[in-house]
C-alpha cells in the first residue's frame, strides 16, 4: 500500500489528503445536521406533546408550569407525581428522585425523560430554577411563544 | 486611592499596548528597524503595570473596600478570606482583568525570553499581541471598569454566588483563562509569521511551548470543571454538554489538533498552512467560548455573568480578530511553501488523520452548541442534549482512538505498515479479548462495551513506543506523549465504568434504617443542623460499610446561604481504590423519613485521574523540548567558544 502512494507525485498526494479531509468534514456536517433535525422536536410544551405523542423510546424534554396543588409524594417516599401545564393542555409527570431545591408550584420546570403510551411523562431528571437568576431559557417567554403558535394556527385555519 | 492607582496602571498599560502595536507595524517598513526595538520594553513594562493593577484589585477585595462598586456587588465583610480573594475573578470585571493581566504577563515573558525567531517576526508577533490586548483594554476601560467607585460607600456588600464559594470553582476559571490566553499568544505568533512570511520550523518551535502550556491548562481546567460539576451540583454527572462546558471543550479540541500539527512542523517541516489555520481556529474558539459564557445567549446552568451588551462587545472583537486574521491568511496562504513530503504510511499522515477527526468533532460540538441560537432566529425553541452529542461525536472519536494507537509506532516521512504488524496485533488482541470477555460475562450497553474494549486496547498500545527501549534514554518528550495517550485510555476506562457499572439507590429512611447499594451497606444515623460562616445547613450522618468492612462516615448537607439567600446541595463522597460512594440528602417527608440518593460508581475517579495524566504528559513534553533546546544552545556556545579560542592561535 505504501509503495503505491509513495509513487504519487507530491501534488497529487496533497490533493488526496485535502479530499479526504473535506470528505470527513462534510460527512461530519451532514451527520450532525441529520441528528439535529431529529432533535428539532426535542423540546415540547404540554400542548405539543399531547398533539404529537413522541414514542416512548425517545428521550425528550417537557417544559411548562407546575400546576397548583398537584405535587404528591407516593408511599415509597421517593416517587413524586405532579402535573405540568401550559394553559392549553396538561400532562401528568412521574419522577423518582430528589426534587430540585427550587421546585415549587406555579413555577417553571423542564423535565427530561420519556412520554409513555398511557399519556404520562416519566422524568429521569428535573431542571428547575437553579438559582434566583436562572430561568430555563425555553420557558422565559412561554406566553408570547404560545400566543405566536395560536396565532399561527388561526391563520392556517382560515 | 488604591482603586485609582489600579485604574491608572490599566490606562498606562493600554497606552503601551497601542504603542507596541504601532511600533511593531512601523518596523515592518525597512527604515523602521530601530522603532521596532521598542516593542520588547513596551511589552515588559505593560506586564508589570498589569501586575500592579491586578494587585490593587486583590487588595481592595482583601480589605473589603466598600466604596468600590465591584467589591460591594460581589463580596461581603463576613466572607472567609479565601473566597474574598477568589471573588476577585468570580465576576465579570475581575475575570476580564485577570484575562488581560495573564495576557500581558505572557507578552512580557515572550519579549524577555524569546530569541529564536528573526527579529522582524518577533516584532510583528508583539504588534499582533498588542492589537489583541488593545481590544480587551477597550472592553475593560469602556464597559467593565473593575475600579469604579460608588457615590456613597455601602454598609456590607451583597456577597458572592454561593455556587462560586467552592474551592474547586475558585481555581478552575483562572486555569481555563490561562489556557485561553496561551492560545491568544499562539495566535499572535501565527499572525507575526504570516505578516513576515516566515512560517518555518523555527516559528513552530517558538510557538510550541505556548500551545503546549495553553493545552495543559485547558486540560486541567476542563478536568477540574468536570469534577466540580460532579460533586457540587449534586447531580452525580461529570459532563452535561452544557454550552459553557462546550465553550471550554471546543478550544481544547482545536488546541489538541494544533499541538500535534505544530509538532509536525517543528520536527519535519510539513503541514505549514494547516498549522497556521489551526492557530487561527484555536484562538477563535477561545474567543467564541468567552462570548458564549459572557453574553448569556445560550441556556446554561453555568452562565453566571450575563449581559447582552457585553456580549455584543465581545462579538465585535470576535468578528474583528477572526475576520482580520482569516483575511490575512487568505492573502498569504498561497505564499506559504509546501514543506517536506510524506507518504500514507507515516507518522505525519497519522497526525493529519487525528487532526481531521478532531476538527470533525469540533464541528459537531460547534453545530450542536450554536444550533439552538440558529433555531431561535427562526422562532423555534430547541435544546440540544446528550442524545445528539454522545453518538455523533463517538462516530469520529472511535476511529481517532484507533489511529492514536497506531500512529506513534510509525516512523516519520515513510514507513511500511508491515513493520509495525506485531505491536498492532498485540493491542488488537487486547481489544478483541476485552470485547469478547466483557460482552459474554458482563451485562452492559454496546456503547459502554466499545468504550471498555477501546480503553484496554489503547492502554496497551499507548505503552508500546516504550517497548524494547532503554527506559533511561527515552527522551522526556516521548514520555510525555506516552503519559498523555495512556491518560486518554485511563479516562475512557473511567467513562465506560461510570456508564456501565454505576448502581443507584434512592431511599426514604427513618434514622437507624439501612439500605444496600452495590457492595455497600448504608445506614442513616441521623440528621442535624449545622452552621457555617455564612450558611446554615441540615447535615445527615451516614455510616457506610463496604462488603462488611469497617464503617465510614459521610455527611451530605443541604445548605442555605444567607447573603444572598440560596440553597445548595453538598454531596458527600467516600473514595476507595475501586470507586466512589456518592451520597446526597433530599427532603424530609411529612412522616419523618429523609430522602437519600446513593450512587456506587466503580472506577469513576479514573476519569479525572486520566485528565491529570494527559495534562502531565503535556507538561513533560514542554520540559523535554526545553531541555533539548538548552542543550543545543550550550553545544552551539561551546563550538563558538572553541572557534574563538582557536582563531587567535
Amino acid at each position: 500500500m505504501s509503495e503505491t502512494t509513495g509513487g504519487l507525485k507530491p501534488k497529487h498526494q496533497r490533493l488526496v489528503l485535502v479530499v479526504i479531509a473535506l470528505v470527513v468534514l462534510v460527512a461530519a456536517g451532514l451527520l450532525a445536521a441529520y441528528a439535529l433535525r431529529n432533535q428539532a422536536s426535542y423540546f415540547y410544551v404540554p400542548s405539543q406533546i399531547v398533539a404529537e405523542k413522541p414514542s416512548p423510546d425517545r428521550a425528550v424534554r417537557l417544559g411548562g408550569m407546575v400546576q397548583e396543588g398537584s405535587i404528591e409524594t407516593l408511599e415509597d417516599g421517593v416517587t413524586v407525581s405532579f402535573v405540568v401545564g401550559d394553559g392549553d393542555a396538561t400532562v401528568p409527570v412521574r419522577f423518582v428522585g430528589i426534587l430540585p431545591d427550587l421546585f415549587v408550584e406555579n413555577s417553571g420546570v423542564v423535565a427530561e425523560g420519556r412520554y409513555q403510551a398511557d399519556g404520562t411523562f416519566v422524568a429521569d431528571n428535573l431542571l428547575a430554577k437553579h438559582d434566583e437568576n436562572y430561568v430555563p431559557r425555553e420557558l422565559q417567554d412561554m406566553e408570547q411563544h404560545q400566543a405566536a403558535d395560536v396565532y399561527g394556527e388561526t391563520v392556517e385555519g382560515t | 486611592m488604591i482603586a485609582e492607582v489600579g485604574l491608572a496602571a490599566l490606562w498606562m498599560a493600554a497606552a503601551l499596548a497601542l504603542g507596541q502595536m504601532v511600533c511593531g507595524a512601523l518596523a515592518l517598513r525597512e527604515q523602521g528597524a530601530e522603532i521596532g526595538a521598542l516593542t520588547r520594553p513596551f511589552a515588559i513594562v505593560q506586564g508589570l503595570l498589569l501586575a500592579i493593577s491586578f494587585a490593587c484589585l486583590l487588595y481592595l477585595f482583601a480589605i473589603t473596600d466598600l466604596s468600590t462598586k465591584l467589591v460591594v456587588a460581589n463580596s461581603h465583610v463576613d466572607k472567609p478570606m479565601i473566597f474574598k480573594v477568589t471573588g476577585v475573578w468570580g465576576n465579570h470585571e475581575g475575570s476580564m482583568l485577570l484575562w488581560v493581566t495573564v495576557m500581558a504577563l505572557a507578552g512580557a515573558l515572550i519579549a524577555w525570553l524569546e530569541r529564536r525567531l528573526p527579529e522582524n517576526t518577533m516584532q510583528a508577533t508583539l504588534a499582533a499581541q498588542g492589537f489583541v490586548a488593545l481590544g480587551f483594554f477597550a472592553f475593560l476601560l469602556f464597559s467593565s471598569n473593575p475600579f469604579e467607585r460608588l457615590p456613597t460607600p455601602a454598609v456590607s456588600g451583597v456577597g458572592l454566588n454561593p455556587l462560586l464559594q467552592d474551592i474547586g470553582l475558585a481555581f478552575h476559571p483562572p486555569t481555563l483563562y490561562i489556557g485561553y490566553v496561551g492560545l491568544s499568544v499562539a495566535f499572535s505568533f501565527v499572525v507575526g509569521a504570516l505578516v513576515t512570511r516566515q512560517v518555518t520550523p523555527d516559528f513552530a518551535r517558538a510557538m510550541r511551548p505556548w500551545v503546549l502550556g495553553a493545552w495543559v491548562f485547558l486540560t486541567l481546567g476542563i478536568t477540574a470543571g468536570s469534577y466540580w460539576a460532579y460533586y457540587e451540583l449534586g447531580w452525580g454527572g461529570y459532563w452535561f454538554w452544557d454550552p459553557v462546558e462546550n465553550a471550554s471543550l471546543m478550544p481544547w479540541l482545536a488546541a489538541t489538533a494544533l499541538l500535534h500539527s505544530v509538532g509536525v512542523l517543528a520536527a519535519r517541516d510539513a503541514l505549514r498552512t494547516w498549522t497556521v489555520m489551526l492557530g487561527v481556529i484555536a484562538f477563535s474558539m477561545s474567543m467564541l467560548g468567552t462570548f458564549l459564557v459572557r453574553s448569556g445567549v445560550l441556556t446554561s446552568v453555568h452562565a453566571f455573568a450575563v449581559d447582552p451588551e457585553r456580549g455584543a462587545f465581545i462579538l465585535a472583537l470576535l468578528v474583528l480578530y477572526i475576520g482580520g486574521s482569516l483575511a490575512l491568511f487568505a492573502l498569504r496562504a498561497g505564499s506559504i511553501s509546501e514543506g517536506e513530503r510524506f507518504t500514507l504510511a507515516s507518522r505525519e499522515s497519522a497526525l493529519v488523520f487525528n487532526n481531521v477527526m478532531l476538527s470533525a468533532i469540533l464541528g459537531v460540538v460547534l453545530l450542536g452548541t450554536l444550533y439552538p441560537l440558529l433555531a431561535e432566529a427562526f422562532n423555534a425553541r430547541v435544546s440540544v442534549g446528550p442524545p445528539y452529542f454522545n453518538p455523533v461525536s463517538a462516530v469520529f472519536a472511535v476511529p481517532m482512538f484507533l489511529v492514536l494507537a497506531v500512529g506513534p509506532l510509525l516512523q516519520w516521512r515513510k514507513d511500511r505498515f508491515s513493520r509495525i504488524k506485531t505491536p498492532v496485533m498485540i493491542s488488537g488482541a487486547a481489544l478483541v479479548l476485552a470485547l469478547v470477555g466483557l460482552g459474554l460475562f458482563v451485562d452492559m450497553s454496546i456503547l459502554a462495551l466499545i468504550g471498555f474494549a477501546l480503553a484496554i486496547g489503547l492502554g496497551v498500545a499507548s505503552l508500546q513506543p516504550l517497548w524494547g527501549r532503554n527506559l533511561l534514554r527515552v527522551p522526556t518528550a516521548t514520555w510525555g506523549m506516552v503519559a498523555a495517550h495512556f491518560g486518554v485510555a485511563v479516562a475512557l476506562f473511567g467513562i465506560a465504568s461510570e456508564a456501565a457499572l454505576t448502581e443507584e439507590r434512592l431511599a426514604a429512611l427513618t434514622p437507624g434504617e439501612s439500605v444496600v447499594v452495590g457492595e455497600w451497606m448504608v445506614t442513616l444515623d441521623g440528621v442535624e443542623p449545622r452552621a457555617g460562616p455564612n450558611w446554615t445547613a441540615l447535615e445527615a450522618r451516614i455510616l457506610a460499610s463496604y462488603d462488611g468492612g469497617a464503617q465510614r462516615a459521610l455527611a451530605p448537607q443541604a445548605r442555605t446561604f444567607t447573603e444572598p439567600v440560596q440553597e445548595t446541595t453538598e454531596s458527600a463522597l467516600e473514595t476507595r481504590w475501586n470507586g466512589q460512594l456518592y451520597a446526597t440528602l433530599g427532603n424530609r417527608l411529612p412522616d419523618g423519613r429523609w430522602q437519600l440518593r446513593l450512587w456506587w460508581k466503580p472506577f469513576v475517579t479514573l476519569i479525572w485521574f486520566g485528565g491529570i495524566l494527559i495534562a502531565l504528559g503535556g507538561a513533560l513534553a514542554i520540559v523535554g523540548h526545553l531541555r533539548v533546546h538548552l542543550r543545543r544552545q550550550s553545544i552551539e556556545r561551546q563550538i563558538a567558544l572553541r572557534h574563538g579560542q582557536e582563531l587567535p592561535a
